[in-house]
């Protein structure tokens, strides 16, 4: 088993949160993992990526190759393009449809849609919409976690798991919404991908 | 043992607390600053009561661990790399004095400048101090290089420099801890003239260093942190230092190189795995993260076509090595996917929505325009990016500090006027001396001090001269009528405007503060408040 897996978005979006469920979720299953991040300067506002790398084997570099990538797995729509070098010729990118513009040359809506068309794989989701109509807006990261969870090798309720963990902390109701949220996400990304 | 999900850092932070290390100095700077934020809220480090807050600066780090070495404990500083240049000097004296409790120097560079205002490789400095250094591929590495570090430094008495870089410092994988040591005992060093530096024990010092250096390529050659894997494809071998050893491998299926590979994770050189690749090779690769050191040393001066690496084109000479950059200089087939598409425009990192230095900028912006460009030197931390649009507010950007002597020696070339943009955490790091500068020479400059109440751009660590910036600057010997805090919030816009522009006409060294805490911290703080009711 082996899955190189690239987040994306803008800084704050919460694709940290993201890669930490996916790790919990990956050591539960007794995998090797590394995980880069990006941290410093380009938090502020700036595109954000994390590289995130399981396998049964032993993982050298914490770096994914280019062309070698199985999952784009991204919040904001244009922030999953840019790491397109990196996708295998088989891979898929998944990625929420809501924008976040705080630049001004932002690309036009449609531009944007044939751009992410144009990708052999794809699902787009408007994950912000799904998580407001479950009732937590702020769990919209983990609907995108949701729509992946198909193509990352691993048991749905490794990850049910690992939401537990990150959010127990936090209290019940928060652990609750974030579990609806996640499955919410993987239904809309089986819809979708039909 | 239950293995632990570390970043580099905090690999390395994990390790020095089992090692019995006792306390740790330290300077915020990315991406060092995870070592000491880990050793901070670790419950281990807590009872074991580590000093682990931060220091002013990176040369008042280092002289702390090295007071805390001769005093016979354990020790760790940590810094950025240009953080290394801070503390040169307390760092090359440190390999005259050496060590007597173990002290480990921990510098992370930040190759292509994610997040630094330059690129450089501190394994220079180890060579130029000529002390060990050690360089971890590895999270499991950087942990178990603080064990080895630490003992070494004791055993040699010198302090050892752990080099990491960002992709490291800032990567996650699994750690395997062991058992947790005692920390030293208070014990001063047995030879009383060991921490004393006048030159006629200093020359005996470094004729004691050099004498050292054959027995510090020894201990490289039997580091269990170098190794040489044998390769069938003798036509070249690889010389693999630190983080790359892991891109080399990761182009060969499985790791199974048909070229030989030399891992060095520990320097000075081990000489004879050099001789023996060297031999055994009809050319050699030199993979390095950072400036092309190792190469320099094997090229020579004269034309050499045998070594490749940063200097012939076979790597780019600047930027961070990966794996598509090893595959190209190997000749490999490029695997990259399908490229950015053109619509696809950069995204800036710009101030938050909200942040009080913004208000400044208006107001500063304001001022000038009767004056025009040219007259604002700054610094860095978050306000840098005022020059961007829409502010352009701002001129220079040099090292930690330099606003305050930039704007002087602009002044007293006739600049009028001469202003000065600092954050408050960097006027606590190296902004004083400047002030006082001014203050002797009675310079026509206005500092501007950007009181956010934090260290905004390292994610928001105190300092060490928070809430005493006014009677800092009374001391120093700045009138108290020119020294001006304001709010900076829009509604204040007319009246700060206002403020400037007096200390602008006023002929001598004013400080303005504008005062209003990083809505980041702020933010933050609400959070834990909400947490603990
Ligand atoms: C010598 C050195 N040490 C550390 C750093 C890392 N660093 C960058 S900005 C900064 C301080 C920022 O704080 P402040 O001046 O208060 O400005 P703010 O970011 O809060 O606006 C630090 C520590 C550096 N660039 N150089
Ligand atoms: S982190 Fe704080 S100081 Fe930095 S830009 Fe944001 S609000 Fe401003």
């Amino acid at each position: 088993m082996k899955k190189d897996i690239i987040l994306a978005g803008v800084g704050g979006q919460g694709i940290l949160t993201i890669a930490t469920i996916i790790g919990t979720a990956a050591v539960e299953e007794g995998l090797n993992l590394k995980q880069a991040e990006v941290h410093g300067m380009s938090q502020r506002g700036g595109d954000v990526q994390s590289h995130l790398r399981l396998s049964d084997q032993p993982i050298f570099s914490d770096l994914v190759p280019e062309g070698k990538c199985d999952v784009i797995l991204s919040i904001e729509p244009m922030e999953s393009l840019r790491y397109l070098p990196y996708l295998a010729k088989d891979g898929i990118l998944i990625t929420n449809s809501t924008p976040f513009i705080n630049i001004t040359n932002y690309p036009e809506a449609e531009m944007l849609e044939k751009m992410l068309a144009n990708v052999k794989n794809h699902i787009v989701i408007n994950a912000d919409e799904i998580a407001k109509g479950i009732g937590s807006a702020r769990a919209m990261n983990i609907v995108m976690l949701g729509a992946a969870v198909k193509h990352l090798g691993l048991p749905m309720e490794n990850f049910e798991n690992a939401v537990k963990t990150v959010f127990g902390r936090k209290g019940e109701a928060v652990v609750e919404s974030n579990i609806k949220a996640l499955h919410a996400g993987r239904e809309n990304a089986e819809n979708n991908a039909k | 043992m239950k293995k632990l999900l570390l970043l580099g850092d905090e690999a390395l932070a994990q390790g020095a607390i089992d090692a019995g290390m006792s306390g740790v100095f330290a300077y915020p700077g990315t991406p060092s600053t995870e070592i000491t934020e880990y050793i901070q809220v670790n419950e281990d480090a807590i009872k074991r009561d580590i000093h682990r807050t931060w220091a002013s600066n990176e040369k008042t780090a280092v002289e702390a661990a090295v007071g805390m070495s001769y005093a016979g404990k354990r020790t760790m500083c940590c810094m950025k790399h240009v953080g290394l240049n801070v503390a040169a000097d307390a760092f090359m004296n440190s390999a005259f004095v050496g060590a007597n409790g173990g002290n480990l120097i921990a510098v992370a560079d930040d190759p292509s400048m994610h997040s630094s205002q330059n690129e450089q490789d501190s394994r220079f400095y180890a060579k130029f101090a000529m002390i060990p250094c050690l360089e971890p591929s590895s999270q499991q590495e950087a942990y178990d290089m603080a064990f080895y570090g630490l003992d070494y430094s004791e055993r040699v008495k010198l302090p050892i420099m752990v080099r990491l870089t960002t992709r490291l410092s800032h990567s996650r994988a699994g750690v395997i801890r062991k058992e947790m040591l005692a920390e030293n005992e208070i014990k001063l060093p047995e030879d009383p003239d060991q921490f004393m530096l006048l030159p006629s024990y200093s020359r005996a010092k470094y004729k004691k260093l050099i004498k050292l250096q054959d027995e510090l390529i020894k201990t490289s050659e039997e580091s269990p942190f170098n190794s040489y894997e044998a390769g069938e494809d003798k036509s070249l071998g690889i010389i693999a230092c630190g983080l790359a050893y892991n891109y080399v491998k990761e182009v060969f299926d499985g790791g199974k190189s048909p070229y030989p590979i030399l891992k060095i994770c520990q320097y000075p050189l081990p000489k004879n795995m050099i001789h023996k690749i060297m031999n055994e090779c009809d050319r050699i690769l030199v993979v390095e993260e950072g400036q092309p050191i190792v190469e320099e040393m094997l090229k020579g001066y004269m034309p050499n076509d045998k070594i490749r690496g940063r200097l012939d084109g076979s790597f780019s000479r600047d930027g961070e090595i990966n794996p598509n950059k090893v595959m190209a200089a190997l000749g490999m087939a490029n695997t990259t996917g399908e490229a950015i598409p053109e619509n696809v425009v950069g995204r800036p990192p710009a101030l938050c929505v909200g942040c009080p230095h913004i208000d400044s900028f208006n107001v500063l912006n304001d001022v000038l325009e009767e004056h025009g460009k040219g007259h604002v030197f700054s610094d860095i931390g978050c306000y840098t990016l005022g020059y961007l649009p829409p502010y352009n507010a701002i001129d220079t950007v040099l090292d930690m500090g330099a606003s305050i002597t930039m704007a002087k020696g602009a002044a007293d070339a006739g600049l009028f006027p001469a202003v000065a943009v600092i954050g408050d955490g960097t006027f606590g790091h190296s902004g004083l001396t400047g002030l006082a500068d001014c203050i002797y020479d009675e310079t026509n400059v206005v500092v501007v001090i950007l009181d956010n109440a934090t260290t905004g751009m390292t994610g928001g660590q105190n300092y060490c001269i928070e809430g005493r910036l006014e009677d800092i600057c009374i001391g120093l010997g700045v009138e108290k009528e020119h020294i001006r805090v304001v709010t900076p919030l829009k509604k204040n816009h007319e009246e700060n405007v206002k403020v400037f522009r007096e200390e602008f006409d006023y002929e001598g060294v004013s400080v303005i503060i504008p005062r209003r805490e990083c809505i980041q911290t702020l933010a933050q703080k609400h959070r834990t408040a909400k947490v603990t009711k």
